[in-house]
């Protein structure tokens, strides 16, 4: 695998693009300031291309300029999609297979989060990115808490309908407010259940670095842009090597 | 053969006095049931009117001890069935305590027992307690002057829509610097953001707070100082800027009565979003909602109803006629509560699926619409939220789009897009560059609505007339089955919602013969003593 710079125009040219506000009023020390910003980012040369004062304490900059950074991506780690990606159809027949009943998966928004669009998008049956939610999935049960559901609550709910997945969603968050809610979550189920019996933990939002699943004591971490089939997949995969 | 053209979709008057008639059949029984009961965030509204105001140590509101030890007291006797004023006053005539504050310290210390007076002594306890809440409408009626004054005296915003900008930093002493400049940057509007977890608090928090999630607290004292600062911003800049809050959640009509009594401009105030949104019950919403829309009169309030979250979750092209249904119903229950068009603040959005074709023209279809069936009413028109990605440049020219439609179909409230909406709460560049789109629309094509007509039988006139009809049968459907109904069965952004669940459901009460609340009694008659 060769090293890549960034595409501006040329191969090899390097070049990105960078906005940003200083807090000081514009002047061309200002200019002068933003550019040393932008050197300093590893941009040389750097384009100043736009000064804007917004009132009289800040000023917006728009810099144009070649990087001296390479990328390597083979030094890159990411959390590849390990699990065979499976059509609502496959999906249904994988659950019948390996648990010969129907799937129930449990939704919430935990925490003060209000923002349900999450867990909306991956649950209701309207979908997301022209792919069908999990509802639409004859062999699963989804049972969606909405939003603002605290930790107790979604445990005991999940007893309850012996949920086989938990599916939790945080969008709005301040102060990594999702990464100790998660946390939180995670705990709650390991105290309340058998190891082997606990369902699968799945945390999703724009704001997760996916690798963290470890850390933060869940089975799979999904970040922006996740499609409810890659939900649906994921957990027909698990569960199906559970069951086996 | 050819008659006149009606307003730019052609829509027979006929056809809307339908919809509305519908929606005021759909409503009434709404409202008699609203009028059979009460709840705690009711009566709690009415002892703050009463001048009640404060906290314990650990922070309980004193109408929050107050209220639940006459509950607690008069448990066998009917509870909250029969208001608080009366138990209430008459423990203050009895001389168990010199005022409402020292009354509430008692009773939370249990020094004190309430009952439910009769004869004499209720009537006593009636007009006493009339008199204290009717001081505290004074000073609504006082602060409604108040504004009216100051914006005679510094000017209204210079054109329409008037622009509304948030602010959301948790910490009202960064909200302030921050609500200044949006004010100095053009902003007509400011909104303080609500910390998310507030609508389900069953108390107003008290004083000036610092910590908050995704926004700020909404309190008596954090009102207060915003409104002293923009007053600073108003003279400066020499236009009265508008604030704006929440009144809604559990304690909507208490948030309405402290939003009368420091001036607070605009109020978010939806008859059904607590109920779909928040999991509240459907009964303690409209109870609530009825009380918070007098307050609202009285107090000259614009508020802002909250249709645009239909299409956050609904499909907008598919659920555009629920936004007109909501929209009437919203209407029927504004005006019924004593509010005037100019107060009707009616939401929708530009949320359809910039994939979809036509996208564009759908909008304009939907956005004329709300405009020509509500003529006098300053529609909030609200910003995409739902197709907001990543891709800040993408959104930055949906968001001219947006603008663009608000212009071109007289919008009278127009909530700033952010290009980063879903990416960061918006940083001070992200607003600058709204503005500046918003300011680059405005100055560019402010005025093209003027030229603006639609073709006769086209595309946006088929379309809206096609809304129209499908919110007609939605009514129709509402008034066969009952409101109540048809948000358990949920017609209304995908949410089922029974009317015997929910949250604060233990907090609504049938209303006992006996019943009095001062506060009901002054708004209805518009009385001052």
């Amino acid at each position: 695998m060769t090293v890549l710079v960034p595409y501006g125009d040329t191969t090899g040219d390097g070049m990105v693009q960078l906005s940003f506000t200083l807090p000081m009023p514009h002047s061309k020390v200002a200019e002068g300031s933003a550019v040393q910003l932008a050197n300093k980012m590893g941009m040389d040369p750097a384009l100043l291309v736009h000064a804007k004062p917004m009132g009289p304490d800040f000023t917006f900059f728009v810099v144009y300029g070649r990087v001296n950074h390479v990328v390597d991506p083979s030094q890159v780690q990411v959390v590849e999609r390990d699990y065979p990606l499976l059509t609502p159809k496959e999906v249904n027949a994988a659950v019948k297979r390996s648990l010969r009943r129907r799937l129930t998966v449990v939704g919430a928004c935990i925490g003060t989060d209000a923002h349900t669009v999450g867990i909306d998008a991956i649950l209701n049956i309207k979908g997301f990115a022209g792919e069908k939610g999990l509802e639409y999935y004859r062999e699963l049960k989804v049972v969606n808490l909405g939003a603002q559901v605290s930790v107790p609550q979604l445990v005991e709910r999940a007893r309850a309908e012996k949920a086989d997945a938990v599916l939790v969603s945080q969008v709005v968050t301040q102060r990594d407010a999702h990464l100790l809610n998660t946390r939180e979550m995670s705990a709650a189920f390991r105290e309340s259940y058998p190891a082997d019996r606990r369902p699968l933990l799945i945390v999703g939002g724009p704001r997760f670095d996916e690798t963290m699943a470890g850390e933060l004591g869940v089975d799979r971490v999904f970040g922006r842009g996740t499609t409810p089939g890659e939900v649906a997949s994921f957990i027909a995969h698990k569960l199906a090597r559970k069951a086996a | 053969m050819s008659r006149p053209p009606r307003g730019k979709l052609d829509l027979d008057p006929a056809t809307v006095r339908h919809a509305r008639s519908l929606a005021r059949k759909a409503g009434r029984p709404i409202v008699r049931m609203a009028q059979e009961h009460t709840t705690v965030a009711v009566e709690r509204a009415t002892l703050r009117l009463a001048g009640l105001g404060g906290a314990d140590e650990e922070g309980t509101p004193w109408v929050n001890r107050l209220a639940d030890t006459v509950r607690a007291d008069l448990h066998d006797d009917g509870g909250l069935a029969h208001g608080v004023a009366l138990p209430v006053w008459d423990a203050l005539l009895r001389g168990e305590a010199e005022d409402l504050s020292v009354l509430a310290q008692k009773a939370a210390a249990g020094s004190v027992r309430f009952r439910l007076p009769e004869g004499r002594d209720a009537q006593r306890a009636r007009t006493a307690s009339r008199k204290a809440v009717a001081a505290g409408l004074r000073t609504v009626d006082r602060r409604r002057a108040e504004r009216d004054r100051m914006v005679k005296r510094h000017g209204d915003a210079p054109r329409q829509p008037w622009i509304y900008l948030i602010v959301a930093t948790g910490d009202i002493y960064e909200d302030i610097p921050q609500a200044q400049q949006a004010a100095r940057e053009g902003a007509d509007v400011i909104a303080v953001i609500r910390s998310t977890g507030q609508s389900l608090l069953d108390f107003v928090p008290e004083g000036a707070t610092r910590e908050g999630y995704a926004g700020t607290y909404a309190t008596q004292e954090n009102f207060r100082l915003m409104r002293a600062a923009l007053d600073e911003s108003s003279k400066e800049l020499g236009r009265y800027v508008r604030l704006t809050n929440y009144a809604s959640g559990l304690c909507m009509p208490e948030i309405a009565a402290l939003a009368g009594l420091e001036r607070l401009d605009m109020m978010l105030n939806d008859s059904m979003y607590g109920i779909l949104f928040r999991d509240i019950n459907p009964v303690r919403t409209f109870v609530d909602q009825r009380f918070s829309r007098q307050v609202h009169a009285r107090a000259g309030i614009i508020i802002n109803t909250g249709e645009d979250n239909y299409l956050t979750t609904a499909d907008a092209v598919e659920a555009a006629h629920t936004v007109t249904t909501s929209q009437l119903l919203n209407e029927y229950f504004a005006k019924e509560a004593g509010l005037e068009d100019w107060q009707l603040g009616l939401g929708h959005a530009f949320e359809i699926d910039p994939a979809v074709p036509d996208s564009f023209r759908l909008e304009l279809a939907h956005a004329l619409l709300a405009r020509e069936v509500f003529p006098k009413a300053p529609l909030k028109w609200m910003p995409p939220t739902r197709h907001m990605t990543g891709d800040v440049f993408k959104g930055n020219l949906l968001d001219g789009f947006f603008n663009l439609a608000g212009a071109l179909t007289g919008q009278g409230i127009l909530l700033v897009g952010m290009m980063t909406e879903a990416v960061v709460t918006p940083w001070l560049s992200d607003r600058d560059i709204a503005l500046q789109n918003v300011r680059y629309v405005m100055d560019a094509a402010g005025r093209l609505h003027e030229d603006f007509h639609p073709t006769p039988g086209g595309f946006i006139q088929q379309r809206a007339h096609q809304v129209l009809a499908e919110s007609i049968e939605l009514l129709d459907q509402i008034v066969d089955e009952g409101l109540l109904q048809a948000i358990a069965d949920g017609t209304f952004g995908l949410m089922k919602r029974p009317a015997d669940a929910g949250r604060g459901l233990d907090g609504v009460a049938r209303k006992s013969e006996a019943f009095y609340n001062p506060a009901t009694d002054l708004l209805e008659e518009g009385a001052t003593r």
